[in-house]
């Protein structure tokens, strides 16, 4: 028996103090919950009066939405969104055929398919790899064309977001397997072998991107038999894929390392191949385990693919930069610059999102609670 | 019992596998195939770029280093006049580069930290800033960005007569940034000199504290000290010199600014873009950093009497640094390759003034080698510095 002796009638129980409850208690917990704490809550607060309202007034109050050219824009003192309107296809889709741009479109929302089925686990694996080739194999020959009623064009037309888009895409896929055989090749005992990987991998990442593109676009003519030529395009997926290979290859690597030594040596011991060890026990696990910085390295990939405006390539950014040298739109930089650098912010965004899920969702066999 | 024995046994003779399964022998035989194949390609590729170099008239050699280069380069911090060679642009353009990834790196640690610090921080709204802040530079292009800072210097911002004036003294306008410098007096050298002087002696004197705290467990104000030794030993050498300071002032003169330390729009836009982007990045680095530290850590901490300020110190930084350091140094790598972008730009950098020399040369091949071998060896000096570094912060297993 308790000696604890309850009371005979319940008290009603009493409201926690106001200050702590509703929006007043999120405030005070929040935002002033110290003098320190106040004191940046009040310059945050001032920093966000002086820039959003006219921020807000220039792109929705002051703007113009409709104008036939730029001097109707330049009259009033918002954004000029009359500008993208004029000139979205072609930021979008560059020099293509006007009549023909039906075909980028559909293959911006290939490319989105492909995205958009790569977060589905159940499909993670070969069907995977069958899509990403479908897709890309698609994706070609929409842009070529000269099939079906539809007029060839050549790639110095391929333009704007289908070509940053293509250029990503294609540098992931061929990247991948050139990867893994670098970080296999990193791992690997036979010392010409490693050598070699270590010296590609490290040659490639210690320098920048654009050097490898101009590489590309100058060297790779000179390496050829003299009489051939080489598609300006395919130069630079050359030199994206390449680039691409040693940032992916040490990310395998990792992956390859983490893989506990008992899966090799049961592995050796059920009497497996090199080739079928890897392909069938090492490189599965290692290859799930990495998903999440893969993801990021492909939003890096898709970020680079802007580098190419340098040597002069019609990408998204490239698309953007050329609509404002128009004698009738000139000076409206932050429009065309907002709107591609939206695009660019939504599949970045969106990808790093899915990432940092996948992150938690794969490890969360190995973390604690709470 | 050995399996030797066992096989001796049961009657079955030993037999040596055939040589073609004979792994050190199949591990030869691939290297020489991967070799010779490398050794093939790579011949084939020389061979196709000499033919092509002798047809199209393009000389080969690092000769053209020494001959005139003949084009002007908007800044420089050495000596420079297209009557110079082309070896000389190359060098103002290493400095370039140099400059701008070594105050780029420090200043995009230090926006980079406040931030991460930002983003943990309890208070409501100054978290969702700088998410904001994470989330918006991370998931867009730097060229995009850079391009960007360009145009709202060369765009947007007014001329030098309606210069924009951020701080006192400071203008921004298409011509660049201008802000005052101190003029150079003798005494500003020993300055210097007393500086070193009490680094040294802070340096000492916490090794002698150290080593008095271990033997007698008697506590010295080692912080205290060395900062009024920092502080106080060169502001003493100033005091006593006279205190010899003027200002180099920008004025207003016609249509410039005269006087003041100006700095082209493209190496400002450059920077700024640089800073901001990789500050973003180290941001999220420095917030993982403290948060791989757990709550129980702190918690021991104050459980065994240390104050914030010596628990942060003592138990939470030396934790957080060891996940921080190794990829902050990719971070400061990426930076540095980053700053390569200004050829989009037009800041005379390493790479926009080798691409200018192959462009009159002709000699792309060379050209690319130079530029190569001078990332590849900041990539590889900031890596070496870094590993450095990061022995001292890592894990001691004892």
């Amino acid at each position: 028996m308790s000696d604890i002796t309850q009371p005979e009638i319940a008290l009603p129980s009493e409201k926690p103090p106001a200050a702590t409850l509703g929006a007043i208690g999120w405030l005070r917990t929040n935002l002033f919950n110290s003098i320190s704490n106040t004191l940046l809550t009040l310059f945050a607060f001032y920093l966000i009066v002086v820039l959003v309202p006219p921020l807000f007034r220039w792109m929705f109050i002051d703007s113009t939405w409709i104008a036939s050219s730029g001097k109707d824009c330049r009259a009033s003192a918002g954004a000029c969104w009359a500008f993208i309107g004029e000139w979205y296809r072609f930021i979008l889709f560059g020099r293509f055929p006007y009549a023909e741009q039906w075909r980028p479109l559909i293959v911006i929302f290939v490319f989105i398919a492909m995205f958009l089925a790569s977060c589905d686990r159940r499909l993670w694996g070969g069907k995977l790899i069958a899509i990403w080739l479908g897709g890309g194999a698609l994706a070609i020959a929409l842009m070529f064309g000269g099939f079906l009623g539809m007029t060839y064009v050549e790639t110095s037309l391929w333009n704007g977001l289908p070509l940053t888009l293509i250029l990503a895409v294609f540098g992931m896929l061929f990247a991948f397997p050139l990867a893994i055989m670098l970080a296999l090749g990193r791992r690997s005992n036979m010392p010409a072998v490693h050598s070699l990987s270590v010296a590609y991998i490290e040659l490639i990442r210690g320098v920048p991107l654009i050097t490898i593109l101009f590489m590309a676009s100058v060297m790779l003519p000179l390496f050829l038999p003299s009489g051939t030529t080489i598609d300006k395009l395919l130069r630079a997926q050359i030199a994206i894929i390449l680039f691409a290979a040693a940032y992916l290859a040490e990310i395998i690597r990792g992956g390859l390392q983490a893989i506990p030594k008992g899966q090799y040596e049961a592995a050796d011991a059920l009497g497996l191949s090199y080739a079928r060890k890897m392909r069938l026990v090492i490189l599965p696990q290692a290859l799930t385990m990495v998903i999440p910085p893969l993801v990021n390295t492909f939003i890096g990939t898709f970020k680079d693919t802007s580098l190419v405006l340098i040597i002069g390539l019609f990408d998204l950014l490239t698309t953007a930069n050329t609509s404002l040298t128009d004698a009738n739109w000139r000076g409206f930089y932050w429009e065309a610059y907002m709107f591609v650098g939206a695009i660019y912010w939504c599949f970045c965004f969106f990808m790093s999102k899915y990432s940092q899920y996948l992150e938690r969702d794969l490890n969360r066999t190995n973390l604690r609670r709470g | 019992m050995t399996i030797e024995s066992s096989r001796r046994d049961i009657g079955i003779a030993p037999t040596a596998p055939a040589f073609w399964n004979n792994p050190s022998i199949r591990a030869l035989f691939y290297q020489l195939v991967l070799v010779g194949g490398v050794i093939a390609v790579g011949a084939y590729l020389v061979h196709n770029t000499l033919e092509n170099l002798a047809r199209q008239g393009i000389a080969t050699g690092f000769g053209f280093l020494h001959r005139e280069a003949a084009f002007e380069i908007g800044e420089s911090l050495i000596e420079y006049s297209p009557a110079d060679t082309y070896g000389r642009a190359l060098l103002v353009g290493l400095l370039n580069t140099l400059c701008v990834a070594g105050i780029g790196v420090v200043l995009a640690t230090i926006l980079g930290t406040i931030m991460g610090i930002a983003r943990l921080s309890t208070n409501w709204l100054i978290h969702k800033l700088a998410a904001f802040y994470v989330e918006t530079v991370r998931n867009v292009p730097l060229l995009l960005q850079l391009i960007v800072w360009w145009d709202i210097l060369r765009v947007s911002a007014p001329g030098p007569r309606e210069a924009w004036q951020v701080l006192p003294d400071v203008f921004v306008s298409n011509r660049g940034v201008v802000f005052p410098l101190p003029v150079y007096h003798p005494l500003y050298a020993w300055i210097g000199l007393a500086l070193v002087i009490a680094i040294a002696a802070s340096i000492y004197v916490k090794r002698w504290a150290h080593a008095r705290q271990m033997a007698t467990g008697e506590q010295f104000p080692v912080l205290r000290t060395s900062a009024a030794l920092i502080i106080g030993l060169p502001l003493l050498v100033f005091v006593i010199g006279g205190m010899p300071f003027t200002l180099d002032k920008p004025e207003l003169r016609g249509f410039n600014f005269s006087g003041g330390h100006v700095v082209s729009p493209e190496f400002v836009a450059l920077l700024v873009g640089l800073v901001v982007y990789t500050g973003a990045f180290i941001a999220e680095i420095v917030r993982a950093g403290i948060l791989a530290v757990s709550w129980g850590q702190s918690e021991a901490a104050s459980a065994l009497g240390l104050r914030r300020g010596l628990a942060l110190r003592l138990v939470v930084l030396p934790q957080a640094l060891r996940v921080i350091v190794p990829p902050m140094t990719s971070q400061y790598l990426n930076l540095t390759k980053n700053s390569s972008l200004a050829v989009a730009i037009g800041f005379p950098d390493v790479t926009s003034i080798g691409n200018t020399t192959m462009n009159q040369t002709g000699q792309a091949i060379e050209g690319i080698a130079a530029i190569m071998v001078v990332y590849l060896t900041i990539s590889l000096l900031i890596s070496m510095f870094m590993n450095w570094y990061n022995r001292f912060v890592r894990l001691v297993e004892r």
